[in-house]
């Protein structure tokens, strides 16, 4: 498609759809991340990145030499906004890079040193199956403390979270992340849900070790300016749910509506036309005894 | 809920205790000894046998958890302590997990439940973590010549059905598009109208009438989109990004520069401003009086080429250029024509509904490239 002033201007209705699928929107679509191998990446790195795909839906996996710059060439090209980048150099030994973009330019990034990992292959059991939503837990006081701390969370949740859903299963909340932050490193387990009976309704739980298990160690970050990342969480005004006016439920479900009306005119209504109500010639008399005046109907001719 | 179930259970352990230690006796010799064995008693185990069920499920923290239950998430605020060898950590870490993954889980099942297609389903209330959008929010489109009028006029939309019902053809056939309902294009006869002209050509004066609202339609869309683009946008590096060039930041300062009354002449430089390579004046005429001398020198020595008999200009040269020029041409025009030949013919519509002058150019054009495709003797007679 030839560019005509930077604007791609669609000719068939198919492509108008992929244009429109990546344009913004007001509700935006899941985010995807883009996962990518620098120049030298050690065994460690590579299966590391390689159960970290599995986690996360909708990733890709590029074997990308270190340009920077052509990264947000490849995030625009491929519509991802997360980026999650593994190199190894003896300065940085087994180093991940969690990142996301506005965009398509750098928000967030945060480097992690992987200190110990063991991969999925390595724990022996039965493992859930791919693609459910995780539950994700933050244990440890510097996430909410520590500006940094609460900045990855917020990073972190974003890349698992996978996507929002308005309902959920009750028996398919298998998979759960725990994030521990302690001893200056970050703990992350990947257990498996067993739902036992309990008394009551709700479940006892009992845990199963599965999938890896990273010991990170916090390196550089990079955090998004303040008036940056508050342009980022701009909410646009259309999504709050619209209040209907004059419309209320009863206890019993019944649906009222309230109705304004402008003043009327009392005396110049119409109302329905009763003939035998009219007045007559004469006036009428009462059994009891006495006569009483022909009573005055108003009703309008 | 929990009253009802502990009511059952109270009721459960009643009839057991009847059963078991009263024997099977009469109802009302039971009810007798029920009193014996002391309401209070009961109630009490009842209770206990709760508790108990409950410490299964309940979990005992120093700081309430934080949960977003819409995105399934739990912040602990908590101190960990996490101290011994690797296998305790990992056994301090699981047991940790379990704790925070059972309140969650509470939580979670607090949730009013739905039971659909045999599934028990909970809904999810939104997510209270606030996480930035991918994109900026998408801008909103100035309202167009048309909408603003109809919003004046207060004329609604009409939805119109998809088929119309074709007389001619009897059948069903869609409102516009290929194989339409009442296609003009595809009569075989036009009625001269009395007031018409006997000699104009009915069919032509049709298809003309279309170019030209098509035309129309093509340029009322096209200035629609001018007036919705004419916001203004700030330049290459005047908006602030993340990381800026210093090419960026260096026609940021420029424009800074100029932007002054004066349009930066008496603007001081900065200490290490340099000076900008491409101002100044881009013409230099002679001056008009003074020296003669030097102008006297050009007028001979143009005289002199003049009188020369070797050719200024090298003609094969000329010709091989000018044959050049003229196959960059065709090839450009066989490739537009190759790819859309309405698309070409709508651009010249179009520039009649715009100008004459654009019209005049373009039908030139198009006239040398026609002329050109005759001329050439290895031109293939290909695509027309």
């Amino acid at each position: 498609m030839a560019h005509l002033d930077g604007v791609v201007k669609p000719k068939t209705k198919r492509s108008k759809r992929f244009l429109d699928h990546r344009a913004p929107k007001l509700l935006e679509n899941s985010k995807n991340a883009m996962i990518m191998k620098g120049g030298n990446t050690s065994e460690t790195v590579t299966q590391a990145l390689k159960d970290i795909v599995i986690k996360i839906p909708f990733s890709f996996i590029t074997n990308l030499l270190l340009l920077f710059l052509s990264q947000e060439f490849f995030s625009k090209k491929t519509d991802c906004s997360l980026f999650l980048f593994g190199s190894h150099n003896k300065k940085r030994p087994n180093n991940l890079v969690f990142g996301r973009m506005f965009d398509f330019h750098v928000l967030d990034m945060f480097e992690m040193g992987i200190e110990k990992f063991t991969a999925l292959k390595n724990i022996k059991n039965e493992k859930c199956a791919e693609g459910t939503k995780p539950m994700l837990i933050f244990a440890g006081e510097l996430f909410d403390v520590d500006n940094e701390y609460s900045r990855l969370r917020n990073v972190l949740t974003d890349f698992f979270r996978g996507p929002v859903v308005p309902a959920v299963r009750l028996a398919g909340l298998e998979h759960i992340l725990h994030f521990t932050a302690a001893d200056g490193k970050i703990f992350m387990r990947s257990y498996r849900v067993l739902l036992k009976k309990s008394g009551c309704r709700t479940p006892r739980i009992e845990l199963e070790e599965i999938g890896p298990s990273f010991d990170f160690v916090l390196r550089r970050t990079h955090l998004a300016s303040d008036d940056l990342y508050k342009t980022a969480h701009k909410q646009p005004k259309g999504l709050k749910p619209k209040k209907k006016k004059n419309i209320s439920h009863d206890t019993f479900g019944t649906k009222f509506g309230r109705l304004h009306m402008q003043k009327q005119n009392l005396d110049k209504l119409q109302t329905r036309k009763m003939k035998g109500l009219r007045k007559r010639r004469g006036a009428v008399v009462v059994e009891n005894g006495g006569t009483t005046s022909p009573k005055k109907i108003k009703t309008q001719e | 809920m929990k009253k009802r179930s502990r009511n059952n259970s109270v009721r459960k352990l009643v009839t057991q205790l009847m059963t078991s230690n009263c024997g099977a006796g009469a109802v009302t010799r039971a009810e007798s000894s029920m009193a014996a064995c002391s309401v209070e008693d009961v109630l009490a185990k009842a209770e206990r046998d709760e508790a108990e069920r409950l410490k299964s499920i309940s979990v005992v923290k120093e700081l309430e958890l934080e949960f977003d239950v819409g995105n399934l998430l739990a912040l602990d605020k908590n101190p960990v302590e996490l101290r011994g060898r690797s296998q305790d950590r990992e056994e301090l870490l699981r047991a940790l997990a379990r704790d925070n993954v059972q309140l969650l889980v509470n939580e979670i099942w607090k949730l009013p439940a739905e039971r659909t297609d045999d599934v028990l389903v909970v809904k999810l209330p939104e997510a209270s973590t606030k996480l930035p959008r991918e994109k900026p929010l998408p801008k909103v489109r100035p309202p167009t010549k048309w909408e603003q009028f109809a919003k004046l006029k207060g004329i609604q939309k009409k939805k119109k059905t998809n088929l119309v019902w074709d007389e001619v053809h009897k059948e069903w056939r869609r409102r516009w598009g290929y194989k339409r309902a009442k296609d003009d294009t595809k009569e075989w006869l036009i009625e001269v109208p009395e007031t018409a002209d006997p000699s104009e050509d009915q069919f032509a004066k049709r298809n003309k009438a279309k170019k030209e609202r098509v035309a129309k339609n093509e340029f009322n869309r096209l200035r629609n989109i001018a007036r919705a683009s004419k916001t203004p946008v700030a330049g290459l590096g005047l908006a602030p990004r993340a990381q800026q060039s210093k090419s960026e930041l260096a026609q940021a300062v420029s424009v800074a520069r100029t932007s002054t009354a004066s349009v930066g002449k008496f603007q001081d430089r900065l200490p290490k401003e340099k000076a900008p390579r491409n101002t100044g004046k881009k013409r230099k005429f002679q001056p008009l009086l003074g020296d003669f001398g030097n102008e006297k020198q050009k007028q001979l020595e143009m005289l002199k080429v003049m009188e020369t008999k070797k050719p200024r200009l090298d003609v094969t040269k000329a010709v091989n250029k000018q044959l050049r020029e003229d196959e960059e041409e065709e090839g450009r025009t066989r490739r537009k024509k190759g790819s859309g030949k309405k698309g070409d013919r709508g651009k010249r519509g179009a520039a009649g509904g715009k100008g004459k002058g654009a019209k005049g150019s373009k039908g030139g054009k198009g006239a040398r490239s026609t002329k050109g495709k005759g001329r050439g003797p290895h031109m293939k007679q290909g695509k027309r």
